[in-house]
């Protein structure tokens, strides 16, 4: 049923902290995938934050086709990283992976943050879907100071075929996980973390609303909400579409995918507002079994359950650094020095969030209706 | 009463009761002539007769055939159309002996013979298909297994509820963030259409008028019931027809959908009663069109139009109340349809749903499209041809119209292209419950893209033990001789019917049904909200069928 492992920091870690921590949590993912999302980027890319980072795969052959596209586009590429390839046996290399940084077209240097966005959600949908004819070419992310690898493997072994304690990938947020392939086929689209326009989440369980809720994100007229290889991608958009596209604060997320009864609405101060949120919204409710761990653009990273709390997850750490994680045994082995008695297990109403820079850990709780500052992790 | 063929010797011009669609099995050994039989009969198709038994008997070895007669007293079966047998098996029902009985004959003529006088058969009750509908072939067949645990039914909390009411766009909520809270932006001039939270089956729309007093009151007591000590929030819509006043007055009025149809009865005293109405009704239906008779108006027999029906609907009493097949304000869809919509909306302060029911149809997407424009518009309702009625030409209800599954599925995929599957609610009826699967049938249509389902003849069937069935059983109900006493205002019939005992039956039918959602819902991991549109859940056994329902073949 997967794992997660998430990481918050205040300072620079190895994807191989995460990696190490699904190490732990073996028994749940059975080598079908593993992605890596990082984010505020330290190694070679921390001088170049301002930059989109196009990351992905594509045939050895077809690299021509990639930079044709995106010369046609007007992107002018900076710098290209790729991993150093450690040959694995039980890993086979699908082409050239690379996390390319380029710099906008002309026009696009003059204009607005969200307009630079969209063109870049624009431009690696039509990417992926030149790939998507003949497998040539796959898109993951394409967005400033954010890169993502994806392949087929155990975690431990990818790590090192990507070499990936070699100091090159350092980032101060950094999503994993560890797949295990339930009913869809194997399909490194279908693999987490899911990234779109500054947002990332990755899942644990299946989405039993799938589909509702896939055809109305697809009727939004949104061409990001594309995809869905994996019933799991629905929640990356939900948090897109609640976030970015109508403005809500992020802990309305809670309120949007497991919304409270009409009669808990009415104990919270804003139950005008929650009433039409729940039926405007009602499409996007999510049944569970789910537990979700996300990202939104400025660092903020979250974990939340759907109402009946059929997955597992935890938050530990100290302040500067947090992990959010499927299992404790993850947290023990990236924070062992932490008083595990304070770690946290949201429970049915609970969000948890960690803000930018790990500082502290907030806890929402949404039947209340207000943060809650949790003191014990407090500097 | 004539029996024709003792008119003309040579038995032409004269039915067989091969003939007859159902034909009377009377078993003299057990009958003791009490006469019940006979006398409860709807339609005088059995009488006591008197019969002369001729035997020839020889006593002894050799043959001395002498001549016996004697006078018999029998029960016969009249071969006179007008009073053919209905199948109904009041007879037996009534029999203390088990003597008599009705069996169906499949190689009857009786649609032959049912139009003397050059007047078509009118019928009460629904479609004559006994075949499964499409709706009760569906199957659910996503069960959650290993990867993502069924929920239970019994422990989990689930939420059985639905909307109807226009829902606002999330893109155009008029909201504003103080302080990473949300408020209302009441400066905004948006408008917040209403919407009511409600239980996903209703009870569909069956007058008073075309019901008994006691069948009406047991449903509204039930839904009350239902309402204030089960929690259930089920509404039950008027039909044509009005209201009673102490109802419309009461503060139970706001479980009941008023409807308004082309006739427009009952309405002068709503309009009427508006400014000493304490609660708002649920919505207002504005009925456009019946799946049972499609294109065809309401009819009340005038032996229906008793006092309290006429004090209701504001007419005399004994007359035929003919609506006519469409609203004669009815103009245009833009424009004349949108002006009720608005002009119900404005009678009631735009306080509650208004929302047109139309019969299915290959033109309802052009409708539903028309709707999806109008602001006001709050849900379509739509008929399918297994819709019920309590009067109707017999050839509307059983070749008029158009199955509801597809139609369903047709105007939610629309509406999902536009965006708008959460903003117009569709309402699915017609043919709900039609093998006594209530719960699946519903669950079905809200798969294949419904908020709701409404129910009628199920709910007749159910809680006052209608006697029609898809055989043609009964089906009286237009003519006042409803022998269950639910569709006739004939105070001698309608006293069989206890009105408490209807109202028990519901709340039993209603909570049985939320239980058979629940497990339904459980197994496919939902809870939560209403799966509607959840079409990979469903299977079906006719490829043909599930490329047109866009569901999938299972075998």
């Amino acid at each position: 049923m997967c794992r997660l492992a998430a990481i918050t920091s205040n300072r620079y870690l190895s994807p191989m902290e995460n990696i190490a921590a699904l190490e732990t949590m073996k028994e749940g993912h059975d080598s079908s995938g593993m992605g890596l999302v990082l984010k505020d980027l330290g190694g070679l890319f921390e001088g170049l934050k301002g930059y989109p980072i196009l990351s992905g795969i594509c045939k050895e052959d077809k690299k021509g086709l990639l930079d044709e596209y995106m010369n046609r586009k007007g992107f002018k590429l900076i710098f290209e990283w790729s991993p150093k390839i450690r040959p694995k046996r039980g890993v086979s290399k699908r082409g050239h992976y690379f996390a390319r940084i380029y710099d906008y077209p002309e026009p696009y240097i003059e204009i607005s943050q969200k307009e630079r966005e969209e063109l870049l959600v624009k431009t690696r949908i039509e990417l992926r879907q030149i790939g998507e004819k003949d497998g040539s070419i796959l898109a993951f992310s394409f967005y400033p100071d954010v890169i993502t690898l994806k392949e087929v493997g155990d975690p431990l072994e990818l790590g090192e075929f990507f070499a990936i304690d070699n100091g090159e990938l350092m980032a101060k947020i950094i999503l994993a996980q560890g797949r295990q392939n339930t009913n869809y086929s194997i399909d490194l689209y279908a693999c987490h973390p899911f990234f779109i326009q500054g947002y990332a989440t990755m899942t644990n369980g299946e989405n039993t609303a799938f589909v509702p809720i896939r055809e109305f994100l697809m009727s939004r007229g949104f061409y990001g909400y594309t995809g869905y290889q994996s019933d799991s991608e629905v929640f990356a958009h939900i948090l897109h579409y609640v976030v970015e596209r109508l403005g809500l604060p992020i802990q309305y997320y809670k309120d949007v995918i497991t919304p409270l009864s009409s009669k808990e609405i009415n104990l919270r101060p804003e139950k005008e507002v929650l009433h039409i949120l729940k039926k405007s919204l009602r499409y996007l409710v999510i049944d569970g079994p789910n537990c979700v761990i996300g990202f939104t653009p400025d660092g903020t990273c979250f974990m939340v359950h759907d109402s009946k709390k059929l997955r597992p997850g935890v938050v530990g750490g100290l302040p500067g650094k947090y992990c959010l994680m499927s299992e404790v045994c993850g947290v023990d082995r990236i924070i062992p020095e932490r008083d595990s008695s304070k770690d946290i297990y949201p429970m049915k109403y609970d969000m948890v969030i960690v803000p930018p820079g790990a500082s502290e850990v907030l806890i929402w709780n949404q039947l209340a209706g207000e943060f809650k500052e949790d003191r014990r992790h407090a500097a | 009463m004539t029996d024709t063929h003792i008119a003309r010797p040579d038995f032409n011009h004269t039915l067989s009761l091969m003939d007859f669609p159902y034909i009377i099995q009377w078993r003299e050994d057990r009958c003791k002539r009490c006469g019940q039989c006979t006398s409860v009969c709807p339609q005088g198709a059995i009488s006591p007769a008197v019969k002369l038994l001729r035997t020839i008997e020889s006593e002894g070895s050799i043959p001395t055939p002498s001549i016996k007669t004697k006078v018999i007293h029998v029960i016969e079966q009249l071969r006179d159309i007008e009073h053919y047998c209905t199948g109904c098996a009041m007879c037996q029902l009534v029999c203390p002996n088990n003597a008599i009985e009705p069996k169906y004959n499949p190689q009857h003529k009786f649609y032959h013979y049912k139009n003397q006088g050059g007047e078509p058969y009118r019928r009460g009750g629904r479609r004559n298909d006994p075949s499964p509908s499409i709706l009760d072939r569906i199957k659910f067949t996503r069960i959650s297994m290993l990867t993502d645990p069924a929920l239970d039914a019994q422990r989990h909390e689930f939420r059985i509820r639905t909307y109807i009411g226009r829902i606002l766009q999330p893109e155009i909520l008029p909201l504003k963030g103080i302080n990473g809270h949300l408020t209302l932006n009441k400066d905004s001039d948006i408008f917040i259409p209403p919407v009511r939270e409600i239980f996903p089956v209703m009870i569909g729309s069956m007058s008073v008028g075309a019901l008994s007093p006691p069948m009406w009151e047991g449903l509204a007591m039930g839904v009350a019931y239902l309402n204030e000590v089960e929690g259930i929030p089920i509404v039950m819509c008027t039909g044509e027809g009005g209201v009673p006043r102490r109802l419309l007055t009461s503060r139970y009025l706001k479980y009941f959908i008023l409807q308004i149809a082309s006739g427009y009865f009952g309405w002068d005293e709503i309009i009427h009663s508006i400014p000493h109405i304490v609660v708002d009704p649920a919505a207002i239906e504005i009925k456009y069109d019946q799946g049972a008779k499609p294109g065809d108006g309401g009819l009340l027999m005038a032996q229906k139009v008793i006092r309290l029906i006429a004090e209701i609907r504001g007419v005399p009493e004994g007359v035929d109340l003919a609506s006519p097949p469409t609203h004669q304000t009815k103009y245009s869809i833009e424009e004349a349809v949108a002006k009720m919509i608005q002009s119900m909306s404005m009678a009631f302060g735009f306080r509650i749903p208004v929302y047109p029911k139309i019969s299915g149809t290959r033109t309802a997407k052009a409708v539903l499209n028309n709707l999806a424009r109008n602001p006001y518009a709050s849900a379509l309702a739509i008929d399918g041809e297994d819709g019920g009625t309590g009067a109707a030409y017999g050839v509307s209800l059983d070749k008029m119209g158009h199955p509801i599954a597809s139609n369903i599925r047709d105007c939610y995929l629309e509406l999902v292209k536009q965006g708008k599957q959460n903003e117009l609610p569709l309402i699915g009826a017609g043919g709900v419950g039609k093998k006594g699967n209530l719960a699946a049938n519903a669950a079905a249509l809200i798969m294949l893209g419904a908020s709701a389902v409404q129910v009628g003849k199920y709910i007749m069937q159910a809680t006052a033990e209608c006697l029609g069935d898809e055989l043609n059983r009964c089906n009286l109900c237009n003519t006042g001789k409803c022998p269950r006493g639910i569709a006739t205002q004939d105070p001698r019939l309608y006293r069989r019917l206890d009105s408490e005992k209807v109202a028990e039956r519901l709340v039993d039918v209603i909570k049985a049904c939320e239980m058979e959602l629940k497990k339904i819902f459980a197994p496919m991991g939902r809870s939560t909200e209403l799966p509607i549109g959840m079409s990979d859940a469903l299977g079906i056994d006719d490829k043909d069928v599930a490329e047109r329902l866009q569901i999938s073949y299972v075998c």
